[in-house]
């Protein structure tokens, strides 16, 4: 379905990036201001014989071609280096809170996703109306909402006044669970306001996307013939209109995933959800640099790969785009 | 002959500059989003740089050690005072001051940085363009803000790093408009025009080219402080904020760390928000007006 030489393309070009991410993330670490010895030392004075175990448990005796070079091959193999704080290597630190923070970001995608198409559409249909102008200076309130004091304000108008929701962490701190069951609840209870926060915050530019690209397909001669057909209003609206309409909103769902993966970082500070983007909260607080440095080159992939993703599935979605 | 041909080089620029002007104070006025950015705008404006005139003993009080911590709002501290006894209220006008400061300068370098690739970009094309297009791509793709936090996480707590590394990573999309802008002037008979009369590639680029994407410039100018302002507040909040230059996103995170939330201390986390909101809102408001004055592809679909 997908033209070979597109996908070829398209994957050297990931290639290509993939390679000048990593590339970045090595010159970060080991040609700008502070190299890691001076970085280790900066507190006390230092013996040269210290500093030069230092720089050789480090590998940093060698000349920068080599050290890129033992860079991209620990990286190959998967290691990429030891945490300053957690005294484990980089790998394992991050294994334990990436589950938990995709947990968290499917959720919200998800939900921002088909609750933004919805709305979108609901907008479209009741173009210039009250619902329409009210989506439009909510989307414009959205945008301006910074990610992190919305949770804050969630928090506080939720959990610390409410106490609707819990606000800290995933699970309710020694509990005992009946049941599995009671325990996924636990979690999803905890799971809620993290979810909101993003969802609030996102899901606005979300509609606008769908509205615009609904309104769009509206006006088109297929929509009259379908009409005139004597088709029902709802299926005209959800089979013809939408399934058209939905192309640019795969493409801004790979940019949501973009923003979302940015509040991630936000929103599990706020809520101290045990994710990546408290990790690096917390790495950069404790300035442990391996960890900052690995976690950027995780989020830089995964966006990567989503946006990656959603060429080829506009490939397929699209015959006009294959044909072109 | 000469003389006449250099006269008729020169694009009728004053009379346009007014057209603009006037379309663009017309679009701020028609509907009321224009008209709620411009009063948040002057009300923005006001606090900054009035607010410390207006208010001359928050100084005073600021950051005596004799202060009481944690105080609620109260005659003496309009918005209560901190966990170091520093008056809040005092704290919120300075920290808009550095919100500003800090947006409005990173914004200067993402536009200098996106307005001259960008135009560099479209008028040369060629490699240069194919090579300028991939950067951009790739600046694109990347997530913002954990670039931004691996960035002043390397290169440290001070506020002409943060400005540096915001404005670094907000031209991609300018670099795209300005590029597009470009390729469409470019193709214009006027140009083709000027070139056959001699004129060198600086000068077309700095009399014909420059002042005719300067508009869009303008526009997207706007739009993007508030994403500056936005980056500011998120990486303060995360802690990688000047600890002497205090913005509203510092604020946010000395309210944070301190337990303002748990405490029900409002008025520690609720003014630095909405003023982060407001100032955000302003700006893109404003900045949807000027866009839809001014830029080419919007006005025709209107």
């Amino acid at each position: 379905m997908i033209r070979l030489r597109y996908l070829a393309r398209k994957l050297l070009w990931l290639l290509v990036t993939l390679f000048v991410i990593v590339t970045f993330n090595f010159l970060l670490f080991h040609v700008l201001p502070g190299n890691p010895v001076r970085m280790l030392t900066r507190s006390g004075h230092l013996t040269q014989a210290t500093a030069n175990a230092i720089s050789e448990l480090y590998g940093l005796n060698h000349p920068l071609p080599v050290q890129y070079l033992i860079y991209l091959k620990d990286l190959l193999h998967g290691n990429l280096g030891m945490s300053y704080t957690y005294r484990e290597p980089v790998t394992t630190v991050l294994g334990q809170y990436l589950g938990n923070t995709v947990l968290l970001l499917a959720a919200a995608t998800v939900l921002t996703i088909v609750a933004g198409t919805v709305a979108g559409v609901i907008a479209a249909r009741r173009r210039a109306g009250a619902y329409d102008s009210a989506t439009v200076t909510a989307s414009v309130i959205g945008w301006a909402l910074p990610t992190f004091w919305t949770g804050l304000i969630l928090a506080f108008v939720l959990g610390v006044w409410v106490h609707a929701f819990p606000i800290f962490g995933m699970e309710t701190p020694n509990a005992v669970y009946a049941s599995p069951f009671q325990r996924v609840e636990d979690v999803i209870a905890h799971l809620f306001l993290p979810t909101v926060t993003l969802v609030v915050v996102n899901i606005a530019q979300f509609v606008l996307v769908a509205r615009a690209s609904v309104i769009e397909v509206l006006a088109e001669d297929f929509m009259l013939t379908a009409t005139a057909k004597g088709l029902p209003p709802g299926r005209v609206l959800w089979r013809h209109a939408v399934r058209n309409a939905l192309l640019p909103v795969v493409t801004s769902s790979a940019l949501l995933v973009g923003m979302v993966v940015g509040g991630a970082i936000e929103v599990e500070t706020v809520f101290s959800w045990p994710g990546m983007g408290l990790l690096v909260y917390n790495s950069v607080l404790n300035r442990d640099y391996p960890v900052i440095e690995a976690s950027f080159l995780v989020f830089a992939v995964t966006v990567l790969l989503v946006n990656f993703i959603s060429d080829l599935l506009y490939q397929v979605l699209d015959p006009r785009v294959r044909e072109a | 002959m000469v003389a006449a041909e250099l006269v008729a080089e020169q694009p009728p620029l004053e009379p346009v500059r007014a057209h603009e002007a006037r379309r663009v104070w017309r679009s701020l006025t028609a509907d009321w989003l224009g008209r709620t950015g411009l009063a948040l705008f002057a009300g923005v404006i006001i606090l900054a740089v009035a607010g410390p005139l207006f208010f001359p003993f928050a100084s005073s009080t600021t950051g005596s050690s004799s202060n009481a911590v944690l105080q609620a709002p109260s005659g003496q501290h309009w918005l209560g005072t901190d966990e170091l006894g520093r008056d809040l209220f005092r704290e919120f006008l300075s920290g808009a001051h550095i919100s500003l400061l800090v947006g409005l300068a990173a914004t200067a370098i993402s536009m200098v940085l996106g307005a001259g690739l960008g135009i560099a970009s479209g008028y040369y094309g060629g490699w240069i363009d194919n090579l300028l297009m991939r950067v951009t791509d790739f600046f694109l793709v990347l997530p913002q803000l954990p670039l931004v936090i691996a960035l002043a996480a390397f290169f440290g707590q001070n506020i002409s790093i943060i400005i540096l590394v915001i404005g670094m990573t907000g031209w991609p999309t300018t670099a795209r408009i300005v590029r597009s802008q470009t390729l469409s002037l470019r193709s214009r008979q006027f140009i083709t025009r000027v070139r056959s009369l001699g004129a060198s590639d600086l000068r077309i680029l700095r009399v014909h080219i420059l002042p005719n994407v300067l508009p869009l410039i303008f526009a997207n100018t706007v739009l993007v402080i508030g994403g500056a302002v936005l980056a500011e507040a998120t990486i303060s909040f995360l802690g990688l904020g000047d600890p002497v230059q205090v913005s509203w996103g510092t604020m946010l995170h000395f309210a944070f760390e301190s337990g303002a939330i748990g405490r029900e201390d409002w008025w520690y986390f609720m003014p630095p928000g909405l003023g982060i909101v407001l100032v955000v809102l302003a700006f893109t408001l404003i900045g949807h007006c000027v866009d839809q004055a001014l830029n080419p592809r919007l006005r025709s679909s209107r």
